[in-house]
């Protein structure tokens, strides 16, 4: 019954920060156990929308129902991985210590000594293969490290969705498509629907089922081969641009350097 | 009790050759055990809170609000009222409007050091309209354990139980948000009412502090011994603990210096703090070497 049902469904959806509209007249449905890539320009409001299907943010206009309910905060049936660069190399606490924070961070008081918290989050480090380095301080792991920990933390609860904002921004090439991998590992092993905020699509290609666009205010949603066209593109950013391929079925798009180093608002 | 403190500071006690006679020495007089007991609480829950500062960076906060807290204890002189009803209502307010303004404060340090250099000065103008101000202005700047009544014991007691009780309370959730404020935030925790109740007991905190080391001094009780512990190990738990028992360690090893020498407590506090640091910094590569030695030892072996 719930299967049947969008994940996510956004109906005239629009969303404004400070007073300012960032994009409006969104539909789109996503359906549940699809891979999604997010793809815009800076400041185009990427991560607005990640924060209005968490709850952090209301939508000034249309509706919007995740997992059959309206956004709220706390939900559980959300595992999230907020945009940071990296953690602090002097922040002074273990992996395992973080993952148990996705599990009862959010109450009150200490932790009991023998609760499942802790065996829950062993086995969500397992599950990432994160072991072998989840005692040691985190802010001295690397990238990828981090990363396969901050999932651990975001699938500690058997959530149902996974919201993901730049995941791969801090990663070189070789990591990036390892992460992509586990994540898309995961994703069928689970039955999860991923929501991933990247700049590059590249690495995302060989797993995604569809690219919502977000750009000049508009919200625009399919697959990849219908989004990124040199037709569809040039529609969206209102400018010409030029979706190039190599032999390996990279894409590259061109005539964007000036919208990406200028964001827009 | 002023005058007591007086002819012993002049002629300090003699060390015996029998430590547990000298131990037992310490606690002759009842302005020793007023400043054990007082310095014991202090010690506890500035351990415990500096973990915090210490993972969110706020020690400049902690800092900003000792010195505010001044104004608030000597304009209490003025008034007639004990200068520790001024120092934390003073705290307690600028810790809730700084709680309260949170990440719009970041990279605010100029913004922040003038208010505190302001309330410095406002502090000096109502000690200056106070007769008899130096002592009274001596003891809330540097500190003057030996000196607190039985009256302030009972006060600093409480305010350290409240202290302690409020971080446990609040604990998984202060945890959470200084480690991630936007994850928290997506998962449910109340981060803007959070930072304000933790402004909030840091004020408390600052407050009993004071009372030990003085306003200058803060940084020795709520932010060394934090910063020594986390370098040792990275459960929260046990930093926390480690924490508590560095404070405790530099406060009783302080007063029982102090006790046998003509020199301020203070003195001997902060620079116990100091050392430990420095030593602890010092020993870091060495500890890392012998660390990754013994790991290529173990992977030959």
């Amino acid at each position: 019954m719930i299967k049947t049902e969008p994940a996510i469904k956004a109906r005239d959806l629009a969303a404004s920060y400070g007073g300012h509209a960032v994009w409006r007249h969104a539909d789109f449905s996503i359906e549940p156990g699809s891979f999604t890539a997010i793809l815009g320009p800076n400041g185009g409001g990427k991560s607005t929308l990640i924060r209005m299907i968490l709850g952090l943010l209301p939508p000034s206009h249309g509706q919007l129902q995740v997992l059959g309910e309206r956004p709220h905060r706390g939900n559980p049936l959300i595992g999230y991985i907020p945009q940071r660069s990296t953690f602090d190399p002097e922040l002074s606490i273990r992996g395992r210590d973080f993952v148990n924070l996705g599990v009862d961070g959010h109450r009150w008081g200490v932790r009991l000594p023998g609760r499942a918290a802790a065996g829950a989050a062993a086995a969500s480090i397992r599950s990432v293969g994160a072991e072998s380095y989840a005692d040691r301080p985190i802010g001295r792991l690397s990238g990828g490290e981090q990363q396969r920990l901050l999932l651990a933390q975001a699938l500690v609860g058997n959530p149902q969705l996974l919201l993901m904002d730049e995941p791969l921004s801090q990663l070189d090439v070789r990591n990036q498509s390892v992460i992509v991998q586990l994540i898309g590992d995961l994703k069928r092993a689970r039955e999860l629907t991923v929501l991933l905020i990247a700049h590059d699509v590249n690495p995302l290609l060989p797993h995604i089922d569809h690219v919502v666009y977000v750009a000049h205010g508009n919200l625009a949603m399919g697959t990849p081969e219908e989004i990124i066209t040199s037709e569809s593109l040039s529609r969206i950013y209102s400018t010409p641009v030029e979706v190039l391929k190599d032999s390996r079925g990279r894409v590259f798009v061109v005539g964007l350097e000036e919208e990406v180093s200028h964001p827009h608002g | 009790m002023g005058e007591i403190f007086a002819t012993i500071t002049n002629t300090s006690p003699q060390l015996s050759w029998n430590v547990f006679e000298d131990i037992a020495a310490l606690f002759h007089y009842e302005f020793m055990v007023h400043a054990f007991e007082a310095g014991t609480t202090v010690a506890v829950a500035a351990g415990a809170i500096g973990y915090f500062v210490v993972l969110r960076s706020s020690s400049f906060a902690a800092h900003a609000l000792s010195h505010i807290g001044f104004a608030g204890a000597t304009g209490a002189v003025v008034l007639g009222l004990n200068p520790i009803f001024g120092l934390l209502a003073f705290t307690l307010g600028s810790g809730i409007a700084i709680g309260g303004l949170g990440n719009r404060l970041r990279g605010r340090d100029v913004t922040i050091g003038i208010v505190l250099a302001w309330t410095l000065g406002l502090g000096v103008l109502f000690i200056s309209l106070y007769t008899g101000y130096a002592t009274e202005a001596y003891a809330l700047l540097f500190g003057e354990i030996l000196g607190i009544s039985s009256a302030d014991v009972v006060v600093t007691i409480v305010a350290g139980v409240v202290t302690v009780v409020a971080l446990l309370a609040i604990y998984r959730p202060l945890l959470f948000a200084s480690v991630d404020e936007d994850l928290a935030a997506a998962k449910g925790v109340p981060v803007t009412p959070l930072s304000i109740a933790f402004m909030a007991i840091l004020a408390v905190a600052v407050t009993e502090a004071v009372q030990v080391v003085g306003v200058l001094l803060i940084f020795a009780l709520i932010v060394t011994p934090a910063a020594i512990a986390v370098r040792f190990t990275s459960r929260p738990s046990i930093a926390i603990l480690t924490g508590i028992v560095l404070a405790l360690l530099f406060t009783w090893l302080g007063l029982a210096i102090a006790y046998y020498s003509p020199h301020p407590v203070s003195f001997f506090i902060t620079s116990l703090a100091f050392f430990t640091y420095v030593g602890v910094r010092i020993s870091e590569p060495l500890r890392s070497r012998v660390g990754r030695r013994f790991a290529i030892a173990q992977a030959a072996g």
